[in-house]
């Protein structure tokens, strides 16, 4: 099974997301992740679905995506440029001045931002490709990771050449 | 403007809609709709017994006369009664509208009485569903409902609608269909890939058309059959495309697959074209899926693309409405004559016909023939129950027009010939209408007998009785060594389970028991002068099989053939 990744253009109504989530879950299908919003239009909304799957299941899925009423139109993304984004939520475990110290200069090489501070732990904020956030994961890994909480990729199909 | 209610809102939208019949059955939250219809004269109300008969008649009224099915039922058990209709409608590509009642918006999901998420449980067996939860929104759902029902590829649509929603009042708004972002049903096919077509059929050596239900969904029948014939191409059908093509004309091979016709699968097993028009390649057509056909090219035309490449690799495909296609086909097509092929396939005709042990016992083919022999000039609907009757009235009967057949094919759901003879038979009150049964289907809606005594349907049905559940004891036979595990039915040899005879005469209606063969044609004709529903109670061979038959898991070259 490989990973997939599908923009979904369906309408903004209630419902959507279990007749769009039952054609996955009907086939045995995991939903890696989802995210859904409103679009330019706030009658629509996109969803971007990472899913791993049978390549000729996930054909037929596909086809009875499109043949919602519901869904307006489907993209696959898998091939070709596309622009993948995520944010993702640390929380590290940080007992002391040191070790905070520490991972505020790891993080400081990297893109990311510390964006709350208690007194056992730090949270850093990322979003980026799958490339950054996994590296920034393995980064703070050794210091202890406590909780991780993803929004899950969103993707545009890229236009440049 | 004056304000109208929601009840209001939909005898307005199905008025418009041109619905002249509703089958349904009432309770609590569905009693307003129910009295803004009573004073509706344009449109019947039939009171069935049971919410699945309702839904198996709307089926039957669409199959018969191609408009979209209406049925009724309350919130809760009324509504969940009709999920297995809804399922058999889904499968066969029916165009039905299912209104259920709601409880009051202001309770979903509490847990309230008769109250189930029923859009939930549709979700995955109907073309599209509603729940209105605001009497606004109600009038463009009921178009919306009925345009998806009948359009791209048929299907059951299901309103959700809670009784405040049926009292509410609002300004009636024309709705539109404009609202549709998602649903476009592609019509016409793309021309290049029909020429593709053209030219292979004019290359294949042994071309097969394999047509199924939608020839009759799209009153495409005239189209084929120029098709056929000017191309001197053979033709087989599924079990839902039986009524597609003249099966007396000699380019018709019959049904194929699990219990076709040898030559048809003989045919379609040695062609290098097969040219699919709405059919799906099932697994009861196909057999062992990796030995289908090894040799031949597949053309596949079909409304809906997800059909494409499901089972079956397709070379050439073309989405769109199969009449314009056929239609455009035919203006590319040259005149052929194929002396090779059809001298093949006669051989195959007269070593494997479909045949039967022609005795003096009462065989179900028999039945089935005769009734065939005895009305073949008259309009006549055969509606089947699911099973060894099925199969039966498949092979047997020989079917020239569409809308003939209506069964459930996809689904094989027992119970369903009854209720849908009746709702086929008040669709097309001028037609004959035999519900051919099997002892156990029979029972499993026999309600509706109120019905159609009440009602006056004369309906015939036609029971082979075998006191088994014939078609799993035929498995049993064949496969499990005799061993008839949960298949008796009908008690001792000797004994009768139910009298079908009382049951008939205890609901008001005719029943007549016939135990030998030569008094088969008296009890039909008797049938035929009936004002009411009759029961005609065939005693037949017990152990009497399908044949041919393909083995599950099987290839469709490997047939058992039963008799030496």
């Amino acid at each position: 099974m490989s990973k997939f990744v599908l923009s979904v253009l369906v309408e903004n109504k209630f419902g959507v997301l279990a007749r769009v989530a039952g054609l996955f879950s009907a086939r045995g299908f995991n939903i890696t992740s989802l995210a859904v919003g409103e679009t330019e239009d706030p009658d629509t909304s996109r969803m971007t679905i990472v899913v791993a799957a049978d390549e000729k299941i996930l054909e037929q899925v596909k086809k009875q995506l499109n043949k919602l009423i519901d869904v307006i139109s489907v993209q696959d993304l898998t091939e070709g440029e596309h622009i993948g984004r995520e944010l993702i939520l640390i929380k590290v475990k940080a007992p002391d001045t040191k070790v905070r110290e520490k991972i505020v200069k790891v993080v400081d090489t990297t893109g990311a931002e510390i964006v709350d501070v208690g007194k056992k732990s730090l949270t850093v904020e990322e979003s980026g490709d799958d490339h950054v956030i996994k590296a920034l994961v393995e980064l703070v890994r050794p210091y202890g990771i406590l909780e991780i909480v993803r929004t899950g990729k969103i993707a545009l199909r890229s236009d440049s050449e | 403007m004056t304000k109208i209610t929601g009840a209001e809102i939909l005898i307005k939208m199905l008025l418009e809609e041109k619905v002249k019949h509703i089958f349904g059955y009432p309770g609590g939250v569905i009693i307003p709709l129910a009295d803004k219809l009573y004073s509706v004269e344009e449109i019947k109300f039939h009171l069935t017994r049971h919410e699945q008969g309702a839904i198996h008649a709307a089926d039957g009224y669409a199959r018969a006369t191609g408009e979209v099915g209406v049925c009724i039922a309350t919130s809760g058990p009324g509504a969940t009664n009709l999920v297995t209709g809804i399922a058999t409608a889904h499968l066969d590509s029916i165009p039905l509208v299912a209104i259920t009642g709601q409880v009051n918006s202001s309770l979903i999901g509490n847990d309230a009485f008769q109250e189930v998420d029923m859009v939930g449980i549709t979700r995955p067996i109907t073309k599209h569903n509603y729940l209105v939860k605001d009497v606004k929104d109600l009038a463009q759902v009921v178009k919306e409902a009925f345009h998806i029902a009948r359009t791209g590829r048929p299907g059951p649509v299901l309103i959700d609608l809670p009784v405040d929603v049926q009292v509410n009042t609002t300004e009636f708004k024309e709705p539109s269909l404009r609202k549709l972002k998602g649903y476009n049903p592609t019509c016409t096919g793309h021309s290049g890939q029909i020429k593709k077509i053209a030219k292979a059929i004019e290359k294949s050596k042994r071309p097969i058309i394999y047509a199924g239900g939608v020839i009759i969904l799209s009153g495409a029948d005239k189209e084929l059959t120029r098709l056929a014939r000017k191309t001197d191409i053979p033709v087989t059908t599924t079990l839902m495309g039986l009524g597609a093509f003249p099966e007396d004309d000699p380019l018709s091979l019959g049904m194929l697959g699990m219990h076709g016709t040898a030559y048809a699968n003989h045919a379609i097993q040695s062609s290098d074209l097969i040219i699919a028009i709405g059919a799906r390649f099932d697994d009861r057509v196909t057999g062992r899926i990796d030995e289908f056909a090894p040799n031949a090219k597949v053309a596949h035309i079909d409304v809906d693309p997800s059909s494409i490449s499901k089972n079956v690799q397709v070379d050439i495909p073309v989405i769109g409405d199969a009449k314009a296609i056929l239609k455009e086909l035919n203006t590319m097509i040259t005149k052929k004559e194929r002396e090779e092929w059809h001298k093949m396939i006669s051989e195959w005709k007269k070593e494997l016909p479909l045949k039967y042990k022609d005795d003096d016992k009462l065989r179900p083919q028999y039945i089935i023939e005769t009734i065939h022999d005895m009305t073949k000039d008259k309009e006549v609907i055969i509606a089947t129950e699911v099973g060894q009757n099925q199969m039966w009235a498949a092979q047997h009967y020989t079917y020239t027009k569409p809308r003939t057949l209506v069964s459930s094919g996809g689904l094989g759901t027992m119970g369903y010939g009854f209720p849908a003879a009746i709702g086929a038979k008040i669709g097309k009150p001028e037609a004959i209408v035999f519900d051919i049964a099997g002892d156990g289907s029979i029972q499993m809606n026999i309600q509706e007998m109120a019905v159609a005594v009440l009602e006056k349907i004369p309906v015939i049905i036609v029971i082979l009785n075998n006191g088994y559940l014939g078609m799993v004891r035929q498995w049993q036979e064949l496969f499990y060594d005799k061993r008839y595990a949960w298949t008796v039915v009908g008690g001792e040899k000797g004994t009768v389970c139910p009298d079908f005879v009382k049951l008939a005469e205890s609901f008001g209606a005719k029943g007549i028991r016939i135990e030998k063969k030569e008094d088969v044609k008296k009890s039909i004709k008797e049938a035929l002068k009936a004002k009411g529903p009759v029961i005609l109670d065939f005693v037949i061979e017990r152990e009497e099989n399908v044949f041919p038959m393909v083995p599950a898991g099987k290839s469709i070259s490997e047939m058992l053939h039963g008799l030496a």
